[in-house]
């Protein structure tokens, strides 16, 4: 069970005793790249981002003052984003984590580059986060999306490398210290910009990577305490805008006022409520119609759910989205190598904690922070990243042995 | 921490991948969770909000009913006026919250651009008036008065008037047939207040929508829900910006039904062109006691269907155009109809002012006299120029003799000192100052006849007037004790003090100058015209009291459903048919050679046969208050007007041309039936046409009231007039002083 373990994209080419097949055959065959995907994985993402499509439609089809006329505008450019992502996907799958790991240093350097451009005159700002290069033809880029990748590859690289080479059982502290340093420069300026949400979820992703890592409980709980430190410290020194805080003020108490800063929150709540059991049918929401939930097709894309779908298609979404963690989580536990592992979990903390965090603010539960739904809301980057995400899972899953 | 060889990971690891699987599990349990909670434990409630959320309602007002004459002939209907709307979430939408349409309209309306504002802007706590007391979504009229012209110009340019639109709409209208303007019978409409709302409300079915009028006064209150209709509402979808994204269905609007009442347009333009006459006459009559004109300063004259109770004219003077508060009264109109130095036109005199009722009462201390066990018959009555009653003098009125007397006669010259006798009499037997079980036939049978109590007309408002009795007479003294006694204890020697003095003394007790002073209709008796009313067609068609009525019917607007109110008989007189016929005949007298005979000479009174009763009520500080109270076969006629006079002096003529036209009576005393305006009270409804047209007799009027050309800022609200203090008829024969 241990020998040829390296597979697709190892170091050497596996010696094959069998006559040569046919391309179908390559494809059917039992060890065939085909057939060693995730398929399970595979189709909950398709099926989140079919669902995504038809939500992120439907909130957007009355809304003229964005979609320039055109009801189908938003659609057509998320089944766009989705195949540039699926095509991603693939890419990563073909490249192979192992050989996506080689050039990580270039990757990390260019995603710094990128983050630090949007700071720069290049970037936008929306609604209050200037956090987006404006590409024309309607199509920006949000470097902090990307960056969440290079993180987890870069530290998964600096943390696994002693501990795959057979040198040590777990990361010492210097390893710690430097995959820590890897993560803190973006976060840092995505922190600038100010981007909240983003700063949320990486900061999570980075707990899961060292989760994974084996890093000794004090980094662990040290970053947890250091996070909710951080927290107190932009609050005192006011790195937040005023807005920010009013999300949070407002997730404590939404009737603290209804017509401003609860607005989203309480609209977005009677927008679920009011879908009850079966919903009131695709396209036929009335807070949807009437355009009631602000950035409903990207942030809050799940209150369109619960409104138009009902407690069924929102349940719905979330198995869906339970049977991607599941699947992630299977491909941690059975990655062959640390750095696979390290990798895995990473993007399960991220894909995690980004869909409980932007589900849980759309139903009260957590504080309103602009973050997308992956696969499900409209936005290219992030729609980009989380497919890209999923191809290195599988890449790390196809790993495994053939029998297994 | 062992090596776990096949996956290159430590326990430590795994535990860790098993413990984010945990979280991972546990998140979206959460999640489910609260989904739960939201869409399947409060979802009715988030689905009540959603609802609110984005429905606006868009209320089409009913179109009120009509108030119809007798004859179909309509006193309050709807006149189709141009009026200016200015849709306010249009102007909202404009880059300058659509101050260059407003200052454009106002340009067109002729108004300032800040009096437009003004009107359009919505009423907030510290909103001063005028504001938009209304639905934001609703369109805010500017005004009810545009011209032709105005509307053209609008409506023509719609790009240069976008959110402003000009068109027909009904609003109230006092037609006033022939000049019968009817002001205080018909009453009036104001907008409805948030209390009213509120409490419609409460009874679970929302009946009043923010713009509706409600009626305040007069008919208009009383048959508020009959006439009101229930308004249509047109329910819009709206998204956040307030913009229509699709109906949520409507209720159309069910217009209100219509009131026929028993007022007849011609009789009621006569009664108020009379009564309105007869005031201005006495006014250039000079008062001997005085020495003044006399003022006439308030007057009442009720015409009434004796078989029925059904009043067929009601006036009140003085009198206002009810058109004032058509589209909102302004300011200084309702500072002179209910401001301290008006001479309150809201009130209805007819049944809101009670005066003494001087010598009307007589039939009333003839009836009690007959109760009493006298009989009226006798010529034993002795009618002296004065009485002496507990050393007092008291005198007849003019001061003249007529020696022994029956009742009748009594009545017919109006002879005071029998009454007093008779009053004396009674008081002596009822135990005088210090009373044994009194049978008080006097006061018992006032209040027989209904006085002292409300008639139940249908109008808000009414006054029960008072019947002085001995039970009012402790509880008045109760309540002024502490008044009368501080007055008492000054040196001042004028009248008032002197009765202060002496009320402070022994008020609470019933004398005898009380009672005698009482059967003469004099002293604390107060009465309204509308009982006298009641009273007399009593007289008129044998004894029967009847509620009195104007809503004869109420019949919706299609004409198919007709409700009538029936006549409802209330009580009866105490006097057998006998005695009713010998007040009958002595009240004939009184026409034929009796104290209003020389206003009736030449009256064909073989043909139409009329009773009367003339009054003189003194009242201190003030000149007399005249009464004329008469019938017919078929009507009772009361006419009564303050400060004017004697009654027969002041109303004489006017009751005599009401009868004259009634009747088509001609000044030589012929009988013209075809200009017999009302020769019998009607007995059938008008038609009323499944269009609601109302199939009108063919005597039509024109209508040449004047309207009204700019109403003004809108007052929000309306107050019921209150009735005005009742003079306090009293100490009106000089030198009350008297000991028994």
């Amino acid at each position: 069970m241990t020998s040829g373990m390296t597979g697709v994209g190892g170091g050497y080419t596996v010696r094959r005793f069998t006559p040569e097949r046919s391309t179908l055959g390559k494809l059917v065959a039992r060890d065939s790249a085909f057939r060693r995907l995730d398929w399970v994985m595979v189709w909950a993402c398709v099926a989140l981002t079919i669902i995504g499509s038809l939500l992120v439609w439907s909130a957007t089809i009355h809304r003229t003052q964005i979609n320039h006329g055109d009801p189908e505008y938003f659609l057509i450019r998320n089944l766009l984003n989705a195949a540039i992502g699926m095509g991603l996907c693939a890419g990563t799958i073909v490249l192979g984590h192992r050989r996506v790991q080689s050039i990580v240093p270039i990757l990390y350097g260019l995603s710094l580059v990128l983050l630090l451009a949007v700071l720069s005159p290049l970037g936008s700002t929306v609604n209050g986060a200037h956090s987006w290069i404006v590409l024309g033809g309607g199509f920006s880029l949000q470097p902090s999306e990307f960056a969440k990748i290079t993180i987890v590859l870069g530290m998964a690289m600096i943390l696994s490398a002693r501990i795959d080479a057979g040198d040590r059982l777990h990361p010492d502290h210097r390893t710690v210290m430097q995959a820590l340093g890897i993560a803190i420069l973006p976060i840092c300026v995505i922190l600038l910009m100010p981007d909240l949400g983003s700063t949320m979820v990486i900061v999570t992703t980075v707990l899961g990577v060292l989760l994974a890592s084996g890093a000794s409980n004090r980094w662990v709980l040290g970053l947890m305490a250091a996070g909710s430190a951080g927290a107190v410290l932009v609050w005192k020194l006011h790195i937040l805008k005023q807005y920010q805080v009013d999300r949070f003020a407002a997730f404590a108490n939404p009737a603290l006022d209804p017509a401003g800063v609860g607005y989203n929150t309480a609209q977005a709540r009677i927008a679920i409520g009011s879908g009850g059991l079966l919903g009131k049918g695709l396209f036929h929401g009335t807070q949807t119609t009437g355009q009631f939930v602000p950035e409903q097709q990207t942030d809050f894309v799940f209150t369109v759910a619960g409104e138009e779908l009902g407690f069924l298609g929102a349940v719905l979404i979330i198995l869906l989205v339970g049977i991607m963690l599941w699947r992630a989580c299977r491909i941690a536990r059975n990655a062959p190598d640390l750095c696979s592992t390290i990798i895995a979990a990473g993007i399960l903390a991220w894909f995690g904690f980004q869909s409980f965090e932007n589900i849980g603010m759309t139903l009260g539960i957590m504080p309103v922070a602009g973050i997308p739904l992956p696969f499900v809301s409209y936005g290219g980057s992030s729609m980009f990243a989380v497919w890209i995400g999923v191809g290195l899972l599988q890449s790390i899953h196809m790993q495994r042995p053939v029998s297994a | 921490m062992t090596h776990i060889p096949e996956t290159g990971r430590t326990y430590r690891v795994t535990i860790r991948l098993v413990i984010m699987q945990v979280i991972v599990v546990s998140m979206l349990l959460t999640l489910g969770g609260r989904l739960w909670y939201l869409q399947i434990r409060n979802g009715e409630q988030y689905t009540q909000e959603a609802n609110s959320n984005n429905i606006q309602q868009v209320v089409a007002p009913a179109v009120r009913g009509s108030i119809l004459d007798d004859h179909g002939v309509p006193l309050a209907d709807n006149q189709t006026r141009l009026v200016v709307t200015v849709n306010r979430t249009d102007l909202m939408r404009m880059k300058d919250g659509g101050k260059a349409v407003l200052t454009r309209l106002a340009g067109v309306l002729g108004m300032t651009y800040q009096d437009v504002v003004d009107k359009v802007r919505l009423c907030g706590p510290r909103t001063p008036e005028p504001c938009w007391n209304g639905s934001p979504y609703q369109p805010v009229p500017v005004t009810t008065t545009a011209t032709t012209q105005q509307a053209l110009q609008i409506m023509e340019r719609r790009e240069v008037f976008p959110g402003i639109v000009a068109q027909p709409t009904a609003v109230r209208h006092y037609g006033g047939p022939n000049g019968a303007n009817a002001a205080q019978a018909l009453g009036y409409l104001s907008p409805v207040t948030d209390n009213e709302i509120t409490a419609s409300e409460k009874d679970g079915k929302p009946t009043l929508q923010r713009t509706d009028q409600v009626g305040r006064s007069g008919l208009e209150n009383t048959y508020d829900a009959q006439l009101r209709g229930t308004d249509g509402v047109t329910r819009y979808q709206v998204d956040t910006l307030g913009r229509v994204i699709g109906d949520a269905g409507d209720t159309p609007a069910q217009p209100g039904s219509d009131v026929v009442t028993s007022l007849d347009a011609r009789v009621q333009a006569i009664t108020e062109q009379q009564l309105n006459q007869a005031m201005q006459d006495a006014r250039h009559t000079w008062d001997t006691v005085t020495d003044h004109y006399y003022k006439a300063d308030s007057g009442a004259a009720v015409v009434m269907d004796v078989h029925t109770g059904r009043i067929i004219a009601m006036a009140s003077e003085p009198s206002y155009d009810p058109n004032e508060w058509v589209g909102g009264i302004s300011a200084k109109d309702y500072a002179q109809l209910t401001g301290r130095s008006s001479d309150y036109p809201l009130l209805n005199r007819a049944i809101q002012a009670q005066w003494a009722p001087g010598s009307t009462f007589k039939v009333i201390s003839t009836s009690a006299a007959v109760q009493a066990g006298y009989d009226p018959k006798a010529n034993a009555y002795p009618c002296t120029s004065s009485m002496n009653i507990g050393g007092q003098t008291f005198k007849n009125f003019e001061g003249e003799s007529a020696g022994d007397i029956s009742l009748g006669k009594a009545l017919e010259i109006s002879c005071d000192t029998v009454f007093y006798g008779l009053a004396y009499d009674q008081w002596l037997k009822d135990g005088g100052l210090h009373p044994k079980s009194p049978k008080d036939w006097f006061y018992k049978t006032a209040h027989q006849f209904h006085l002292g109590q409300k008639t139940g007309v249908d109008l808000p408002g009414e006054v029960t007037g008072r019947v002085p009795d001995r039970q009012w007479k402790i509880n008045y003294y109760n309540e002024m004790k502490n008044i009368w006694c501080a007055q008492a204890k000054s040196n001042n020697q004028d009248y008032a003090s002197k009765i202060a003095r002496e009320d402070c003394t022994d008020g609470m007790v019933m004398r005898a100058g009380d009672s005698a002073n009482y059967a003469i209709g004099q002293g604390d008796t107060l009465v309204t015209p509308i009982q006298e009313a009641v009273i007399y067609s009593a007289l008129s068609n044998g004894g029967t009291l009847y509620q009195p009525a104007i809503g004869k019917a109420i019949v919706s607007a299609d004409g198919k459903s007709v409700h009538e109110i029936q006549p409802k008989p209330v009580g009866r007189l105490p006097d057998s048919p006998s005695t009713i016929a010998y007040i009958d005949q002595a009240l004939q007298g009184v026409i034929t050679e009796g104290t209003a005979a020389w206003k009736f000479g030449g009256w064909p009174q073989n043909k139409i046969p009329l009773q009367a009763k003339t009054g003189t009520a003194e009242v201190y500080g003030k000149q007399t208050t005249g009464w004329l109270a008469t019938y017919s076969k078929d009507y009772a006629v009361i006419m009564t007007i303050a400060q004017a006079g004697t009654g027969s002096g002041a109303t004489g003529q006017a009751v005599r041309t009401i009868y004259s036209a009634l009747y088509g009576v001609q000044p030589d005393g012929s009988i013209d039936p075809k200009k017999a305006i009302l020769p019998h009270p009607p007995q059938n409804l008008p038609k009323i046409g499944p269009d609601g047209v109302v199939q009108q007799a063919s005597f039509a009027f024109p209508r040449n009231f004047a309207y009204p050309t700019d109403p003004g800022p809108v007052l929000s609200g309306g107050v019921m007039p209150a009735a005005l203090p009742p003079d306090r008829n009293e100490k009106l024969l000089l030198g009350r002083r008297y000991q028994v």
